[in-house]
């Protein structure tokens, strides 16, 4: 059947079962925005920025399991995308991105909103596509989520001049997809499998070590939980990794690293064998590596090659899915019939009960003083009984809501772990509410995050998303303020406000609900309104304890044995 | 360590810019890089000569692997290979020199008798570097070589 370039994008995306897509129109979109005006498979959803869009794509995708889809025009439209491309690609989530291009026979002429936008996002995607003929349309938009969302997920861009928009050709469907020089393995070596089985058997002091792969991996969260209830190992998880174990099962030791648990980071480095699962050993996770985790055996388990002895040696590589590698291991382990050894594990555990007896993230909380922010954290974790999806944005409270918002579920804490990106969590809250509308959405950001886009506010009036902003205000850039404090003398060069909004009425023009709370009394009666019934979003100012600190806390390069408690 | 790989591509446009943005975003080190269309037009073949430690190479053949137009690739120092590029030096044409060019094997493509010559020698490219050791520079007016190309000896060929 003959098409136009913007009816077969219309008909690719239906048919590769796109429910939402989030965007922004303008001059090189506007056949597709025209073809999208006049079809009801998909629903869009109208941003205020396309970095948002970006985000809200992310969000969405971590919530629904389905692949983010955006559009945005060519040029500035594009430019601003990026941060989003970069911030998906570095988390591995599967986010494709259209981007409208000036007409090919103008390409290369500095056109107006001309920007070689394959040429930027380059090293910000996994890949990317220029489309030059309509006839290739269909085939690389299935190419596009084919390779966004297999093996380790990332943001692919396709970039669509304008004139494919209106150029016809016959339409095919490609059934499959097929490329020769891209094919991620899935399942595990089968000698590899049976090598790590035996050394979890034999391990004295084993740690199981979880991050965003458990997430990409649907399902795999319970199979984890199985590996760590049957060889009776503790578990940390990375930021990526938050939910992949209930936050009260007894195996959990909380999350590692910079602003990890002092169990879990005494665990690490006294373990004699450490399984990482679908993590990457993050700088922010291993401290110096020259001490970290240093009487391991280290098995790694990961869909990318390249994250494997990049860092941190493995002794023993797993490539492969992380759900099925898991799967492999279980049968595995059933199959071998071993149990682990009991009488060692004993005393692996009492040592672990000792390091949490330090109780590290304890907070004093005075009924007069200044809110605490982890109060706050532990109040909405409480009214929500766990089960919020929590998006955040990045400083100190994005620490505070990983350490205190004890997470029941996968899928559940949308932060950006791998960019940092300050701006992520709103609209990621957008895109969540499009991919749960019926679930309580919280985010937990800072005075200087939520104005990176702030303007969201008016996305999510517009869609009456019943989101819930919790804004910790110290009126700092508290997480950069902390660094100065402890690293540069406490000279806070540029690190506060003299000037913030008011943003409970700044909330209220936005059209939802403002409140504000300076003590804990009006903390409890705002949350009490915000979690009921609302119409829109309910935004909550919060005056939190202005020069408070991220504990414990390892510096950046001491060891993980090294850490700050207070 | 020096490293030779060879790399089978899908020849589309772009496929260059991948790999040294590979290389200049990871900071590894190109010495050389050669590219040209294969028998098979959907594929082209990269010989590409690099340096670092096991850890630094190990890492750079798995990059190169994850880029999505990547067919294969392969490591052929560890192996027994031939490696062969190209030089052309254009040289004042004085005394014995272009006899002892060609004594070590060289061509002479260009000539115009007592004036300028141009010797083109193809070659290992430590042979390459013998023969520029060997020429007095100041009767070089101008040099040029290619990285060289490789393949492992024996009758397995490396294809799609
Ligand atoms: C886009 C971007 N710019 C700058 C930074 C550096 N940075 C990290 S945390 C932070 C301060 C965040 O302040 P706020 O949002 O108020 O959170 P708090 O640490 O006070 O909880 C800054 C500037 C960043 N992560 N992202
Ligand atoms: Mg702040």
């Amino acid at each position: 059947m003959q098409m136009t370039g913007a009816e077969i994008f219309v008909e690719c995306l239906k048919r590769e079962g796109v429910e939402v897509i989030f965007g922004y129109p303008g001059g090189a979109v506007l056949p597709i925005y025209d073809a999208i005006f006049q079809q009801s498979h998909f629903k869009h959803i109208l941003v205020r920025h396309e970095q948002a869009a970006l985000h809200a794509a992310n969000g969405y995708a971590r919530v629904s399991g389905k692949c983010g889809v955006s559009l945005v025009t060519s040029g500035p439209g594009a430019t601003n995308a990026v941060t989003g491309l970069a911030d998906s690609n570095a988390d591995s989530i599967p986010n494709v991105c259209f981007t409208g291009q000036v007409p090919l026979a103008m390409i290369g002429t500095d056109a107006f909103q001309e920007a070689d936008i394959v040429g930027i996002t380059r090293s910000a995607t996994k890949h990317n596509f220029l489309v030059k003929k309509v006839e290739d349309l269909a085939l690389t938009i299935r190419q596009a989520f084919h390779i966004a969302t297999t093996g380790r997920p990332g943001s692919v861009v396709v970039d669509i001049p304008k004139d494919i928009g209106f150029a016809t050709c016959d339409f095919v469907w490609p059934e499959e997809v097929n490329m020769r020089s891209y094919q991620p393995k899935t399942s595990g070596h089968a000698g590899q499998i049976k090598k790590a089985v035996r050394a979890m058997l034999q391990a004295k002091r084993p740690m199981l070590y979880s991050g965003g792969g458990i997430m990409n991996a649907r399902g795999s969260a319970a199979l984890l939980k199985t590996l760590a209830h049957q060889l009776n190992a503790p578990v940390t998880n990375t930021l990526m990794g938050l939910g992949g174990i209930p936050f009260d099962d007894k195996h959990f030791v909380g999350m590692l690293g910079m602003h990890g648990t002092y169990e879990a980071n005494m665990a690490v480095s006294h373990c004699d064998l450490l399984v990482s699962i679908g993590a990457r050993f993050d700088d922010r996770v291993t401290g110096r590596l020259d001490a970290f985790a240093p009487d391991a055996k280290v098995i790694h388990i990961d869909v990318d090659p390249t994250s494997i002895s990049k860092n941190v040696r493995a002794d023993l590589p797993i490539v492969g899915d992380v759900g099925i590698v898991l799967q492999q291991i279980l049968d595995e382990l059933s199959h071998q019939g071993g149990v682990p050894d009991m009488e060692a594990l004993k005393i692996w555990w009492q040592q672990i009960d000792e390091w949490r007896e330090k109780d590290c993230l304890h907070v004093e909380q005075s009924d007069e003083g200044a809110i605490k922010p982890q109060t706050v954290i532990r109040k909405v974790h409480d009214i929500t009984g766990g089960n919020a999806i929590v998006t955040t944005d990045v400083g100190q409270h994005q620490m505070w809501a990983a350490q205190h918002y004890g997470l029941k579920e996968p899928h559940k804490f949308l932060t950006s772990g791998g960019l940092g990106t300050m701006g992520y969590g709103l609209p990621a809250a957008v895109g969540a509410a499009m991919a749960a509308p019926d679930e309580p959405i919280v985010v937990f950001t800072g005075d200087a995050s939520i104005q990176m886009c702030i303007q969201e506010l008016a996305t999510a009036y517009q869609y009456r998303q019943k989101i819930v902003v919790v804004l910790l205000n110290n009126a700092y850039m508290g997480m950069v303020r902390q660094w100065q404090e402890m690293f540069h003398e406490s000279r806070f060069s540029h690190s506060y406000f003299d000037s913030l909004p008011d943003f409970a009425k700044l909330a209220e023009a936005y059209g939802g609900v403002g409140l504000r709370a300076d003590t804990l009394d009006e903390l409890d009666k705002a949350l009490k309104t915000a979690f009921a019934a609302q119409e829109s979003f309910v935004f909550i100012d919060i005056a939190v304890a202005k020069e408070e600190n991220v504990f414990p806390m390892v510096p950046a390069g001491a060891a993980l044995n090294e850490m700050v408690l207070a | 360590m020096r490293h030779t790989i060879t790399i089978l591509v899908e020849n589309e446009f772009g496929v260059l810019t991948r790999i040294a943005g590979l290389f200049s975003a990871r900071g590894y080190n190109i010495e050389t890089l050669n590219v040209a269309p294969t028998l098979d037009e959907t594929v082209s073949r990269l010989t590409l000569v690099t340096y670092g430690d096991d850890k630094i190479i190990e890492q750079i053949k798995k990059q190169l692997n994850k880029l999505i137009p990547v067919i294969k690739t392969e490591d052929i120092s560890h192996m027994v290979h031939l490696e062969r590029g190209m030089l052309m030096l254009k040289m004042i044409d004085a005394g014995e020199r272009r006899q002892a060019l060609q004594d070590a094997g060289a061509h002479i493509i260009d000539h115009d008798e007592g004036n300028y010559f141009i010797a083109e020698f193809t070659g290992a490219p430590e042979a390459i570097d013998a023969i520029l050791e060997q020429t007095d520079a100041e009767y070089i007016i101008e040099m040029t070589r290619t990285g060289p190309v490789g393949m492992r000896r024996g009758s397995k060929g490396f294809v799609v």
